[in-house]
């Protein structure tokens, strides 16, 4: 729809065009139309290469160009000074994908991944419908459930592993509230460590969850829960049947970054766990799996093919999601100037 | 109100309440539990790294869940008298605002093209910057610290800078599309019957009209540029060019015994950040509406 009206104004806006002083000296009166419409269609690309140009330039050279850079570093076998020169085909690959820790990385990724949606998901919602209410301080408490999200990795990961350690304020308060059985060893414990990185992520990120869901309910029209109501809903019915299918395109794009977010997993991570001892913690990721074995070891060939196939495999799961469930939500934005 | 919840039949006085209430309901108590409760869990884990920094060292393991007492203000003043937590907080200052600025920009010239320029590359260039989504620094940040440093721009704010644009933009500019894209067409139209040209239009209505997007997303590129973390750890080797999260990390291991410092050093450090996100916190949450409906 919005295209058709372009197109009109687009019409509409070509003659004051031509007759402005920057014309390209066609004057109102009978210059040839062909030749008003190229002036005018040279202006409208001049002017679009002045406004994207720069966005996209900086875009390609910082972001897609180092990305294509990794797959070409990804075939040699490199210490990252002068231009890599041992070619060594597709042995990284191998490596990464028969190396047991890599392995290990991935299923750590993969649990975070399922986890995070399993913990945060529900609870966001219950917590977004519960405040969406009229209730004091509302606003208030709003900036402080989003205060953890807005708090730097760094300082989340400092606070937290203070708090975790087997000394520190958790266990010590556990005690206090008679419950020394459940004190452990949060950050070493192989089988605890990763429940403990679900919990501070679980923390961190859920503020985000419940806005964003708190944003989404905002947008439902008023106007169906009060048919619902006429027609004799109760609440449960009326969350079921219109709150969250209509939520469903805030969730679906809520979990599309969780998830994203999950596969890159890094700060938190490094910060608490360290270079070495996340793997035998049973934390490390495949970022930090990227950043030990790469440029902590000097070997540059190896850790761009670990970034290769950390972005292969976000982008096959990324694809799938689109393809399967962010389809219908983003069909319009996306495809939107191709209209036919 | 009590015309209306009369008339329906007898079995249906709740319905009729919720309705009035309809999503917006009065909340009872058992809400104001839950939502304190929540509010408590989020905040005690700050509560501890801000008041930890007023005790000492021997109250905090002694008691290390317990509140201060006394109150030591030492070492706040410690932190805020060393000369590398200032230059630490004015190298994240910037380096946010310059990365702000840029964002933001870069971000709504390239956000007006494709929200109101009618080409054929328009879906093409709208895809670019949704793919971009997918490239998260982690995966680019390898080859990304090789071209800086090819580029000599190896420990200077610059070489945080620029790479945090470009990482910025997608999300910028998908924020930012559907906010441009909502200015009504008429008026676009009238400014031009008017004489102003689509840049005339451009400085004059539409930059004013996406101000609250603008500010949202320049919010955001602030506090993400204020508290990154993995590209300063990639490009700033010296410590006098450190921003603060590198610095957070390095002061608490190498005073990893004075606890009750780090503690200081981390608060005072998280506090631009909350001040700039409380002052716009309503921008913030609005602006994330409309980036869900749009």
């Amino acid at each position: 729809m919005s295209d058709s009206l372009g197109e009109n104004s687009v019409a509409v806006r070509t003659p004051p065009e031509g007759r402005g002083p920057v014309g390209g000296g066609a004057t109102a009166a009978p210059a040839p139309a062909g030749r008003r419409r190229g002036s005018a269609d040279w202006r409208k690309r001049a002017e679009i290469a002045i406004l994207a140009g720069p966005a996209i330039l900086l875009f390609l050279a910082f972001v897609v160009f180092p990305v294509v850079m990794a797959a070409y570093y990804g075939f040699y076998r490199w210490k990252g000074f002068g231009p890599p020169t041992d070619f060594v085909g597709l042995e990284n690959y191998r490596l990464i994908l028969t190396d047991s820790s890599f392995h290990d990385a991935l299923m750590h990724n993969g649990f975070i991944v399922v986890m995070s949606l399993v913990l945060q998901g529900p609870a966001a919602i219950a917590f977004a419908l519960l405040l969406n209410q009229k209730m004091r301080g509302r606003s208030l408490i709003r900036v402080l459930i989003f205060v953890p999200y807005v708090i730097a990795e760094v300082i989340v990961g400092t606070g937290w592993s203070l708090m975790l350690q087997t000394t520190g304020a958790v266990n010590d308060f556990l005690e206090k509230i008679g419950l020394p059985d459940w004190t452990v060893d949060w950050l070493s414990d192989p089988d605890i460590a990763i429940w403990s990185l679900m919990l501070i992520i679980t923390w961190k990120y859920i503020g985000f969850a419940v806005i964003l869901f708190l944003a989404g309910l905002q947008s439902i029209p008023e106007e169906l829960f009060e048919a619902a109501a006429i027609d004799g809903a109760s609440y449960w019915q009326m969350q079921r049947s219109i709150t969250l299918p209509l939520l469903g395109p805030t969730i679906r794009i809520w979990a599309f970054l969780s998830i994203i977010g999950a596969l890159q997993l890094f700060d938190l991570v490094y910060i608490i766990w360290g270079q070495y001892i996340s793997a035998t913690a049973g934390t490390s990721t495949m970022a930090t799996y990227m950043v030990l074995n790469g440029r902590l070891a000097g070997a540059y060939g190896y850790g761009n093919a670990v970034a290769v196939v950390l972005f292969v495999i976000s982008l096959i799961i990324a694809l799938i999601y689109q393809r399967y469930v962010l389809r219908r939500d983003t069909e319009g934005a996306i495809t939107e100037g191709k209209k036919k | 109100m009590a015309a209306i919840s009369t008339a329906p039949p007898p079995s249906t006085p709740a319905p009729v309440r919720r309705r009035r209430s309809r999503s917006l309901s009065q909340a009872g108590w058992p809400t104001y539990v839950l939502a304190y409760l929540l509010v408590g869990v989020c905040i005690a884990p700050v509560l501890y790294i801000v008041l930890g920094g007023f005790r000492t060292n021997s109250q905090i393991t002694a008691d290390p869940s317990g509140l201060p007492s006394p109150w030591e203000i030492v070492n706040y003043l410690d932190v805020l008298s060393s000369s590398v937590f200032w230059r630490q907080a004015g190298n994240s200052a910037f380096v946010g605002i310059l990365t702000t600025l840029g964002v933001v920009v870069l971000g709504v010239m390239a956000a007006y093209v494709i929200a109101r320029y009618n080409f054929s590359g328009r879906a093409a260039m709208y895809s670019l910057f949704a793919a971009g989504l997918m490239f998260p620094m982690t995966v680019a940040i390898t080859p990304l610290y090789i071209m800086i440093r090819g580029l000599g721009l190896m420990n200077t704010l610059w070489g945080i800078i620029l790479p945090q644009i470009a990482f910025a933009l997608p999300t910028t500019i998908i924020i930012l599309t559907p906010f441009l894209r909502a200015i009504p067409k008429e008026l676009e139209e009238a400014a031009s019957i008017d004489g102003a040209s689509r840049l005339g239009f451009f400085w004059r209505m539409v930059i004013p009209l996406s101000v609250p997007g603008v500010v949202t997303v320049g919010i955001l590129a602030f506090i993400a540029s204020w508290n990154s973390y993995m590209l300063p750890l990639f490009i700033l080797n010296d410590e006098m060019q450190y921003t603060l999260p590198l610095g957070v990390q390095s002061f608490a291991s190498q005073f990893s015994t004075d606890t009750a410092r780090v503690l200081a050093f981390t608060s005072l450090s998280m506090i631009p950040a909350l001040v700039f996100f409380s002052l716009f916190e309503r921008r913030i949450v609005g602006g994330l509406t409309g980036a869900v409906k749009g």
